[in-house]
């Protein structure tokens, strides 16, 4: 894959760049500013681009705005954001515009390697990446009643929200594939959501349900 | 008895100096301000040389006030508190009066006091002494009458003599002399009032001055905790992993060699240390100030405490217009310390928070409820810090937690 970095502080980008060549990726361009960065994308059209929420000149959330550009001009583009502090909110700005194709992770999570590299798969393919805390944020902020889920159910909802597919749910929770879509048909009858097959899609109702629903 | 004793207390005849030494002071104090208050307005109207005159009649009613200040809490022992320097316009180069100075309550609570200053004085002293000197002649009457050449006092045709009216001479003496120090006094008592209004500040701004300091100051304090908390947090947190981070991958290397399996296991602890060390930098980072809060508001910054807590949490957030960011921080930080006292002590099974402003300026309301145990102590650090926190923007805090629940905890911030 050819990825775009943005990412202000020089220790973080050469180690991102680093990181992503010797896992096989090209990256053409590691730039430290939303508006180099920008000019970057439109140069080398990535497969995805790794974004820094905060950085110069205000050091808000120009990384973040940067994104949403990328998101509405390159549909194609897979866009993951990295933060040092992740929030629902910002995350709801992200995914409203376009559910697929859009990742936003703590920065602490590229320290798992293999599991960094898998969100960013499946960011550049279309899936989506969410960090467990954000969905948590989600589940908090859930404007609707979760109650009736049973614990198992809300920690299989929490995956999913999380973008994982349902082999990737079955490992994590130590059951059998034939289970976790036992208790995904469940958690759409309770929630009174319409079945989907696509994993994005699912990712999406999932998504709507909590945030914006 | 302690009408014969004021006779001679010192806090009688310093009233009388007072009062006495007010006739010649207000006199001079009256002529300046009326030449220099008629000057300065019809010069002001002619030629700008009007304003210094009537800037330096205020600075001398302000000197004059100082001096009628110290007066007072000295002979009469009223103290009157200044105006406070801050809410006071000034001067420009020392003695052209700002706008806002030529419309101040203070200047021309000063100007009114000193112009009454003669008048009062004037009756004061006037009432005072005769009845002092009255009071004395008629007591000792008695004594000298006789040897009066009329053989005795005259009014008119009258001739005042005779056993039955010296008695009573004598004795309507004594009455005038023992009310004599009370009038004295009750002169310097209305004095002092007249003062108090003239040239001290209202009454509730007084309290509000104090009030504001002692707020103030607790402020300061809670902040002085707040940065040791931060110092110990980090010192015992984050710096210890990276201590311990830095040794593992020192072992790490040394294995490197005879060890590769010891080795790899060593730079899987410090992996783990690295990564809880990164949690907690950021949940402290969250705890000093989170930038969403800045950057989103309350509403988004509130999803990010709820998830932290255990208990699940209901979070409603209702405000029209962003509040300044000082007010938002308070209620911030108290909905932080409440859900932190709720997973901590409450054994609820469910909390709720509900923040709600409207109009503008307004006021926020921030309220937090569990329905755990209660029984929460308001004197406790983490809530008297929160009470600290609120009146240093003004607010209102109250805390309801009754023995067996539920715990409600509420603020009244204003916004302006």
């Amino acid at each position: 894959m050819r990825i775009v970095i943005a990412e202000d502080s020089v220790l973080l980008r050469e180690g991102l760049t680093r990181l992503l060549t010797e896992a096989g990726h090209e990256v053409p361009a590691a730039e430290g500013d939303g508006e180099k960065f920008l000019r970057a994308v439109a140069a080398h059209t990535p497969d995805a681009v790794v974004v820094d929420v905060r950085m110069p000149p205000t050091f808000t959330d120009e990384g973040l705005r940067a994104a949403l550009v990328v998101r509405d001009r390159w549909p194609d583009v897979g866009v993951l954001v990295l933060s040092q502090w992740v929030e629902e909110r910002y995350a709801i700005e992200l995914i409203s515009g376009r559910p697929h194709g859009v990742g936003y992770l703590l920065k602490d999570r590229v320290a798992d390697v293999s599991e960094f590299l898998d969100a960013l798969d499946r960011v550049a393919t279309g899936g989506s990446a969410l960090d467990p805390e954000v969905v948590a944020q989600l589940l908090a902020r859930s404007r609707h009643p979760l109650g009736e889920l049973t614990p198992r159910e809300r920690e299989v909802l929490a995956l999913m929200a999380e973008g994982r597919s349902n082999s990737a749910i079955a490992e994590a929770l130590v059951v059998g594939g034939g289970a976790v879509e036992k208790h995904i048909n469940n958690i759409f009858t309770k929630l009174g959501l319409a079945p989907a097959d696509r994993d994005h899609r699912r990712v999406l109702a999932v998504l709507r349900y909590l945030g914006s629903g | 008895m302690f009408l014969v004793r004021d006779l001679v207390s010192p806090r009688t005849w310093l009233a009388m100096t007072s009062h006495l030494a007010g006739l010649f002071l207000g006199l001079a104090v009256m002529l300046f301000f009326v030449i220099g208050l008629s000057l300065g307005f019809s010069l002001l109207v002619l030629a700008l040389v009007g304003l210094p005159i009537l800037g330096l009649t205020l600075r001398v009613a302000d000197w004059f006030a100082r001096v009628e200040r110290a007066r007072i809490r000295l002979m009469l022992g009223v103290p009157i508190p200044a105006w406070p320097d801050g809410i006071r316009a000034g001067y420009r180069w020392g003695i052209v009066p700002r706008w806002r100075t030529l419309a101040e309550r203070a200047a021309w609570g000063e100007i009114g006091y000193g112009l009454l200053r003669f008048p009062v004085s004037a009756v004061a002293a006037t009432l005072s002494v005769s009845v002092w000197a009255v009071g004395l002649v008629m007591l000792t009457l008695p004594l000298y009458n006789s040897h009066l050449p009329s053989g005795g006092v005259t009014f008119g045709d009258m001739v005042f003599r005779g056993t039955p009216t010296m008695a009573a001479s004598a004795v309507v003496g004594l009455i005038l002399l023992l009310a004599a120090p009370q009038l004295t006094r009750g002169f310097a008592v209305a004095d002092a009032a007249l003062a108090r209004w003239l040239l001290g500040p209202r009454r509730d701004l007084a309290a509000r001055v104090i009030e504001l300091e002692a707020s103030r100051e607790r402020v300061v304090d809670a902040a002085e905790t707040e940065r040791r908390r931060i110092e110990r947090d980090l010192h015992d947190g984050a710096q210890q992993r990276l201590v311990a981070l830095a040794m593992e991958l020192g072992r790490a290397k040394a294995k490197f060699a005879d060890d590769p399996n010891g080795a790899r296991d060593l730079v899987d602890q410090a992996h783990a240390q690295a990564k809880e060390a990164l949690t907690e930098l950021r949940n402290l980072v969250r705890g000093v100030h989170p930038p969403v809060l800045t950057e989103r508001g309350l509403d988004a910054a509130l999803s990010g405490l709820a998830a932290l807590c255990p208990v699940p949490v209901d979070v409603h957030v209702d405000v029209d217009v962003r509040p300044k960011s000082s007010v938002e921080a308070v209620a911030y930080f108290m909905v932080a310390e409440a859900l932190t006292n709720v997973a901590k002590h409450s054994r609820a099974s469910q909390a709720k928070v509900v923040v709600e402003g409207h109009g503008y300026p307004g006021t926020l309301t921030v309220m937090i409820s569990d329905d755990g145990i209660g029984g929460a102590n308001a004197h406790s650090p983490g809530l008297s810090g929160l009470a600290d926190r609120v009146s240093g923007v003004d607010g209102r805090l109250s805390v309801e937690a009754p023995s067996g629940g539920p715990t409600i905890i509420a603020a009244e911030l204003p916004c302006g």
